[in-house]
């Protein structure tokens, strides 16, 4: 299943800030993700995992180096190439969920589904689809201040998932979870890639770690290691 | 896509609900005020074109004017009336008019009205029809016979309603004379009420107890209407110069005025008052134009992350530009709406209360809503664009 590269990162360097007040967040990041792969980031608070996985998101662009996504230079983009690519291909939940205030979980979840131009009915049919994968079936009338913190990063995953992406981002998406919610959706997330979908995922939990099949270590903006063939449900399976 | 973001905006709208009504008032007012003048006008120039139409069509009315301070204006006679109708070639009918304001008095009753000289031409020229009786016959205008027909006014202050006045005896100032008819009203949608308060006697009968002098005040002229009216104008011109023995180089010292020439001037004029009136009007539509565009700059600030998780979802510029700017129109579509609610109430009332006909014109009520509209897509434009310019990851920082 794995196969022809999907992500190929060379020099990726990210720096926040101007002047003397400049803070290189990644300092010449090298990785390649093949088509299928199911990786999981690890490292200290800092270390630069979220600014790796927006850059990977296609939502912040690299200070300097190169990032192709299927063969295609992406820091070359225009900023709606950049919205179609994610619109099309990838599934984001964010660390901080991002949800929109004062609208239904229903309605979050159907909004990837909205740009991408689709019917209400089968919006609706979907979304609920994806609500109900990850145990939210019942709520999805409530808008995020009436969910609490677990439940709402449950409705980031169900937003993520609800386009069948091509490849899910995540960064640290059972960070608000127990243990067993947090099994659950790593579950979720392990019959997806068996399915075919390229997982990218951010955790400090080696428990969760443990379900993929690469493990990219990093450790001030820097690639520490890499543990490639790791225990992995998909690969035992494959 | 389009219908939600229809939606979209409007439950937004509904959201702030207070912040949007307030905002909307600018544009309210605007709207209201541009379509209440135009209305006004509109009815306003009915209005004067009624009172015009009144004069009859195709009449000229010649009054004595002063040329200047010292000399007063040389006034008409029943020769002047008689020469007209004899070497003018194109007149229908010719008339003099004098008169003079009396105290009307009948069964008791005491009633301000007005005595009019004038003859049975001058019905013919000014195109006055009957109610009930008969009009002058030529024996009562060659005698001065004090007879008289009253108007419809008259007949209503100091007359027993539904008795006929016709041989009742009404006595004007210290002149009595028998009532022959009743004129059919000359007032022109309830104003010129004055018309029809007026009592018709023999022009030679008015000057001989009345005014004392053989003088008329005006000649009204109707003409052929195969003749036009500046070929009329000019032979009357000729031929009352020459009258009144002035030469060349004097001034006339008497005006002429065409039904349908006064008719065009003072609509245009009144045309050109209501546009200037509507553009000053208008101008507190574009400061309701300003207030859209300054809310919707507090609104994309205050929903930056929004913007932020739209954009990092996968929504494009124009997209989100699309957003901002349906919410704009939508918000100043309410505010016209209601605007030309609120202009219908208005202008009803005002044309009541400035007694003018009520004309809703449709025309205008729709360009008013179109404009209203535009100001959404221009005060809403920079906003939008400012919202669709974000960067997804900046705008999602955003607290
Ligand atoms: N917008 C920014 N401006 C300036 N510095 C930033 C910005 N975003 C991140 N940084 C810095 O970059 C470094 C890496 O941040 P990042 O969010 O990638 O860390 P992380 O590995 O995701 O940490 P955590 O595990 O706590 O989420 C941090 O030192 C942070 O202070
Ligand atoms: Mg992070």
């Amino acid at each position: 299943m794995t196969g022809e590269s999907l992500i190929e990162l060379e020099g990726i360097t990210k720096t926040y800030g101007q002047g003397t007040a400049a803070f290189q967040a990644l300092k010449g990041v090298d990785l390649s993700i093949a088509q299928g792969e199911f990786a999981a980031i690890m490292g200290a608070s800092g270390s630069g995992k979220s600014t790796m996985m927006n850059i990977l998101g296609c939502l912040d662009t690299p200070t300097s180096g190169t990032y192709r996504f299927k063969g295609v230079e992406v820091q070359a983009m225009s900023k709606d190439q950049r919205s179609l690519l994610r619109r099309r291909y990838l599934g984001f939940v964010f660390q901080g969920f991002n949800l929109l205030a004062r609208t239904s979980a229903l309605e979050n979840v159907e909004l990837p589904l909205l740009y991408r131009g689709e019917q209400k009915a089968l919006r609706r049919e979907a979304a609920m689809k994806a609500l109900d994968l990850v145990g939210l079936g019942p709520w999805a009338d409530h808008t995020p201040a009436e969910l609490s913190g677990g439940q709402q990063q449950r409705v980031a995953i169900a937003r993520a998932l609800v386009t069948e992406p091509e490849v899910l981002l995540a960064d640290e998406p059972t960070g608000n979870l127990d243990s067993e919610r947090s099994i659950e959706i790593m579950e979720l997330l392990s019959q997806l890639n068996r399915d075919g979908i390229s997982i990218l995922l951010v955790t400090h939990e080696a428990e969760m770690a443990a379900y993929a099949g690469t493990i990219v270590y990093f450790r001030d903006g820097l690639i520490e290691r890499f543990e490639r063939g790791h225990r992995n449900g998909a690969r035992v399976t494959a | 896509m389009f219908g939600a973001t229809l939606l979209l905006a409007m439950r937004q709208i509904r959201r702030h609900l207070l912040r949007s009504s307030l905002t909307t008032i600018g544009i309210i007012i605007g709207v209201a005020a541009v379509i209440t003048m135009v209305t006004l006008g509109k009815g306003l120039t009915a209005q004067i074109q009624k009172q015009i139409a009144s004069l009859g069509s195709d009449v000229l009315i010649a009054f004595p004017q002063e040329t200047d301070q010292n000399r007063q204006p040389r006034p008409f006679k029943q020769d002047d009336v008689i020469a007209v109708r004899q070497q003018l070639a194109g007149v229908r009918s010719v008339a003099g008019e004098v008169n003079q304001n009396v105290q009307a008095f009948h069964n008791g009753q005491n009633w301000s009205s007005k005595v009019e000289g004038v003859s049975d031409a001058f019905m013919d020229a000014r195109g006055i029809g009957m109610d009930q009786g008969r009009r002058f016959t030529p024996a009562e205008e060659e005698a001065g016979a004090n007879v008289c027909i009253i108007g419809p006014k008259v007949l209503q202050e100091i007359f027993v309603a539904g008795i006929s006045p016709l041989g009742e005896q009404v006595r004007l100032n210290d002149v009595s004379c028998t009532v022959i008819g009743v004129f059919a009203s000359r007032a022109q949608g309830g104003n010129n009420q004055d018309d029809d308060n007026s009592v018709f006697m023999p022009l030679k009968n008015v000057q001989r107890r009345f005014t004392g002098a053989d003088t008329i005040g005006y000649i009204v002229i109707s003409y052929d209407p195969a003749y036009s009216s500046a070929t009329i104008q000019q032979s009357l011109i000729d031929l009352l110069r020459e009258r009144h023995h002035l030469q060349s180089g004097q001034p006339n010292d008497f005006n002429i005025i065409d039904s349908a020439a006064l008719n065009d001037t003072v609509s245009s004029v009144v045309a050109r008052l209501t546009m200037a009136v509507a553009a000053i009007a208008g101008i507190s539509l574009l400061v309701g134009g300003v207030g859209i565009m300054n809310i919707m700059l507090v609104s994309v600030t205050e929903r930056t992350r929004e913007i932020g998780i739209r954009l990092a979802i996968g929504a494009l510029a124009r997209e989100v530009r699309l957003q901002f700017l349906t919410e704009a129109v939508v918000l100043c579509c309410f505010g016209g709406l209601i605007g030309i609610f609120l202009a219908l109430g208005i202008s009803f009332g005002l044309a009541k209360a400035i007694d003018v006909p009520f004309i809703f014109d449709p025309f205008v009520n729709a360009l008013s809503f179109v404009f209203s509209a535009m100001m959404g897509i221009i005060f809403g434009y920079y906003p939008a664009r400012r919202a669709s310019r974000l960067d997804p990851i900046e705008a999602l920082r955003h607290e």
